[in-house]
Parts: structure tokens; sequence; C-alpha cells
């Protein structure tokens, strides 16, 4: 049985990456948007890289390990991973779960994880 | 509100089951965060089914007990079956893709939860949460 991918569209903005999931992502899809947003980190060399989770009312364990693993691998390739828009029910049930995600970086909306890409990136460059 | 049955043997039969869930949790008027709770523990306990028995059936019901509303969760399939029981219900355990936290973490995200398992003939979980 052969199911159709879903892909979440992969924004750039300077120098930043923006997807915003607007699905209910199955776990084949999940695996698909974490392999193209490190190509595309890749292929941009983007300095960071903003998932809004606004619309998303559900994240389960199988998600929420996959965005530790995005952060953890786009560290890797030096760039930074803001996560976004995580709504309360959210927040509460990952936390229940045990899924605490260490080293996420999250900002209240999608704006403030632009502004806080920019200061991390811009201490970073400061730095070097 | 009946109760549904919906086989469960792929990713987006997990997706389909936790929207039921979740459908019926707003209708029998769970706020939204345990509407979330509720569907979240779904979700892990259905991938549960596809990882570790290929196939099996969720039940979603409504239910009572006393003057308590609520819903009912139960996961059956005919797979291995859990040897230790107790084993998986400790944080961090897994066999599988290291997830570690389905059980307890849907265990924790309920207010009722129960595991039957016999090795070799399958696993039934009932989960129960209660309006407030």
């Amino acid at each position: 049985m052969a199911t159709p991918l879903i892909r979440i569209p992969i924004l750039q903005i300077e120098d930043f990456l923006v997807a915003s999931i607007q699905v209910a992502l199955h776990d084949r899809s999940a695996v698909q948007f974490r392999d193209d947003l490190l190509q595309r980190i890749h292929e941009t060399k983007a300095k960071g890289l903003i998932i809004d989770l606004t619309a998303v009312d559900i994240v389960d364990s199988f998600i929420g390990r996959l965005i530790g693993d995005v952060a953890e691998m786009a560290a890797l390739m030096g760039t930074r991973v803001v996560v976004s828009g995580l709504q309360p029910a959210v927040a509460i049930t990952l936390t229940e779960l045990g899924l605490e995600l260490p080293g996420i970086i999250t900002a209240l909306n999608l704006e403030k994880g632009i502004s806080t890409l920019r200061r991390l990136t811009r201490e970073e460059e400061g730095e070097g | 509100m009946s109760e549904r049955t919906l086989l469960v043997r792929s990713d987006l039969d997990i997706v389909s089951a936790r929207v039921e869930g979740r459908d019926m949790a707003k209708a029998l008027g769970f706020g939204t965060i345990d509407q979330a709770r509720i569907a979240t523990a779904i979700s892990e306990l259905t991938r549960n089914i596809v990882l570790y028995a290929g196939e099996g059936i969720v039940t979603l019901r409504p239910v009572e007990r006393g003057n308590k509303k609520g819903i009912e969760v139960v996961c059956e399939d005919h797979g291995p079956g859990i040897e230790d029981v107790n084993l998986v219900m400790q944080d961090g355990y897994s066999t599988s893709r290291g997830l570690g936290m389905g059980l307890p973490g849907a265990k924790r995200l309920m207010d009722e939860f129960e595991i039957e398992s016999q090795v070799g003939k399958g696993t039934r979980v009932t989960a129960r949460k209660w309006l407030r």
C-alpha cells in the first residue's frame, strides 16, 4: 500500500530557513521532513532554522524525538535550531511523556524565533 | 455517542486513531489539554501495535462509573506479547527504536492504565481518562 508522503515547505528568509508544520504528520512524512531539512541546510548553508509548531496540536514521542534529532544533527552542521509556537497542551504532554528535549531553544512565536536566531548567530560571529 | 473500532497497521492509522480519539474526547467535554493527553496516549499505544505486532485494533468508547464519565481506549494485538510487563513500564526501557517512553509515557497521560499480555498470544492495553 503506497501512501503519498506529505512534504513540508521549507522557506528561506535571509540566512535562515523556516518550516511551519500545518498538518498531522505520519511517521514516514516526519522522517522525510527531517531529511529534507538537513538537505536544505546543506544546500543553503543556512545559519539558522526555525521549526514552527503553532498549528500543531499533538507532538508524540516519535515526532518529539525527531525534532530533537534535527536540532542535534543541524548543530553538527553548524546550524542553530529554534522551535517556535509550542501550544500549552503540547508543552504539557511532552513533559508528561518524559520528553524534555534538552538543548532545544524555543521561542513563543515565529517573530521571536527569528530575533532569537539573529541574536545567537550574531553572538557566534562576534566570537569568531 | 457510540464506540469506534479501528484497524491499526500503519503509521497512517496512528494518525486516524488519534484524530478519532481527540474528536470523541472533545464531544465528551474534555478540555484542550486533556484532549491532547488522550490523543498523544493513543498515538503512543497504537505506535506500539505497529512496531511490535504489525497490526491490531483500537477501540474508543465513552465510559461511566458511578457519576464519573470518561473515555476508554483499548489497544489489542496478537503480537509477540510482553514477557515482563513491569520492565516495559520502566522509564527509558525500549526494545525497539529506542523511544522507551511509549507505555510509561502513555500511562502518565491517562488516569487508569492496565496491561494484559501473554507471550506468543498478544497484548491488551486498557487506558481511561475521567472528566473532572
